[in-house]
């Protein structure tokens, strides 16, 4: 079966920066869990840019659930985007709408019948543990809400993959743990996850498959946290 | 499009200072191309109302017989560009010389004046070098014996005219692109006012098209907005200028219907043009 994600040789460069990924090839494969990890700037967001096709690679190329960077046009875009769910640090809610509101959107921007919108987002609010908060606006809500409502939006479309960057940033310990069961039960059931996060405790707990970025290069690939994390994050 | 709607009005329920203060922008954009379109379509009827009197006089031999009259008239009004052709009798001629170049009376009575056929031209027909062209034909017929044309007076309005069209065409683009830039401003800062929920749409997988349309339908609205206030504006200062001023003649009907629509499309454009942008470097950035 085709992997999910492939990278070959992908690298990319911006103007002023210089090189942010030098040429890096990996496979995930479908239903997948990956964390992705190492210091700041070393080139997590920029992978996943590459992956989610928000940016093209500069050489080399990616492909992304069917789709390839050397020939998806960009009317092809959203047919992709809407085969991904993509979860940030800052949450990315639209403030004047509720929780209930901003899933809604993902559906509605998206095609959704309107009579099926609100069963998908009570389903999906009941997911991540929000049932009762549907009505509940951003600044209502805490840290560990307000991106589990991100997540949520995220799943709306009921996406083959989950990216992740650094969604535990912003949260405490607490909020950070259960984000990472959350994300780890919907990869149980069946959605292939890509995570970037700082969070060297809970990539050794977890023991998933890591790919550890230093200096724009991926240097380790497996499940040794030992090997990946000391040089990646810089923590013991 | 319901759901471009109600984006729509929550765009305006978010920020109604900023919805209002672009549909001023574009009011007060057209309002001043409205005032020079006002300026310019007087200063047309004036010229047209001057120029209506361009003629050319071709006076008839004192020996042509008066079936020949009918004959040199239905020639006349054969030529391209000749809009009627009026015959003036040499009794007529008299009594109109008497009325107006009364101080002369006594002196008219020993002088017969000849009979005269007095050619009208059409609107494309008055520039110089074509009335010079028509007088020169209607010289040529027999039984015309001299022909007459006010040619410096003709030369002079068509320079004026022509000074006046130069000076509107520069001044009308000057006010247009003005105009352009101020609605595009506006609408630039309706997109940037409203970027995260288009990085949000574009997250999960709305389509450009779909992005586009509240944006669009939004621009159209405000340039509809701006155009009917301006189209008001501009008729204030007409009656404002007719009361205090001179007489002025204002838009004719499909001229307002003209005024509102454009701006209503340049409000379309410039919606289409500052999301399109957008959405570029959305795609280009970083």
């Amino acid at each position: 079966m085709d992997p999910l994600v492939r990278l070959v040789d992908a690298s990319r460069s911006v103007p002023r920066a210089g090189t942010v990924l030098h040429p890096t090839s990996f496979l995930l494969g479908r239903g997948e869990f990956a964390y992705l990890v190492g210091p700041s700037g070393s080139g997590k967001s920029t992978l996943l840019r590459l992956v989610a096709m928000a940016d093209p690679p500069t050489s080399g190329t990616v492909e992304t659930a069917g789709f390839s960077s050397a020939t998806i046009r960009p009317r092809e875009l959203p047919l992709l985007r809407r085969r991904l769910g993509v979860v940030f640090q800052d949450f990315r809610l639209l403030p004047d709408r509720t929780a209930a509101q901003n899933v809604a959107f993902a559906l509605e921007v998206t095609g959704t019948p309107p009579g099926e919108v609100a069963e998908r987002v009570a389903r999906r609010l009941a997911q991540v543990g929000l049932a009762a908060r549907g009505r509940a606006y951003p600044h209502e809500l805490s840290g560990g809400e307000q991106q589990r409502v991100a997540i949520a939006r995220a799943l709306a479309n009921d996406p083959v993959l989950l990216l992740a960057d650094e969604p535990t940033g912003n949260l405490d310990d607490r909020a950070a743990g259960a984000i990472h069961e959350l994300l780890a039960d919907i990869h149980t059931l069946g959605t292939a996850v890509l995570m970037a996060t700082h969070d060297a405790a809970q990539v050794r707990r977890a023991g998933h498959r890591l790919l550890a970025l230093h200096e724009g290069r991926l240097h380790y690939d497996g499940t040794d946290a030992g090997a990946a994390l000391p040089r990646a994050t810089g923590s013991p | 499009m319901r759901l471009a709607l109600r984006e729509l009005w929550l765009g305006v329920r978010r920020a109604p200072l900023l919805a209002a203060l672009g549909a001023g922008t574009m009011a007060l954009a057209l309002f001043a191309f409205g005032l020079f379109a006002l300026v310019a379509v007087n200063l047309e009827a004036s010229l047209g109302a001057l120029e209506d009197r361009v003629e050319i006089r071709a006076f008839l031999a004192d020996t042509i017989p008066p079936a020949a009259v009918a004959e040199a008239q239905r020639a006349l009004a054969s030529l391209p560009g000749v809009a009627t052709v009026g015959y003036v009798s040499r009794d007529s001629a008299l009594r109109r010389a008497r009325v107006e170049l009364e101080e002369f009376r006594d002196l008219l009575e020993s002088t017969p004046l000849p009979a005269s056929l007095e050619l009208r031209l059409t609107p494309g027909a008055r520039a110089p070098r074509q009335v010079q062209a028509l007088a020169a034909q209607a010289e040529a017929l027999p039984f015309v014996d001299e022909v007459r044309y006010g040619r410096e007076w003709v030369e002079k309005l068509h320079q004026l005219r022509t000074a006046a069209g130069v000076a509107a065409a520069l001044l009308g683009g000057a006010f247009a692109t003005i105009a352009l830039l101020l609605i595009g401003t506006t609408i630039r800062m309706a997109v940037l006012a409203r970027a995260r929920e288009i990085e949000i749409m574009r997250l999960v997988g709305a389509t450009d098209a779909f992005i586009r349309l509240p944006y669009l339908l939004d621009g159209a609205l405000k340039g509809l907005a701006g155009g009917v206030l301006a189209v008001a504006l501009v008729w204030g200062v007409h009656l404002l200028a007719a009361r205090l001023l001179v007489p002025t003649r204002y838009f004719s009907g499909w001229q307002v219907a003209a005024g509102v629509a454009a701006g209503s499309l340049l409000g379309l454009l410039g919606s289409w043009v500052s999301v399109n942008r957008h959405l570029r470097a959305l795609w280009h950035q970083r």
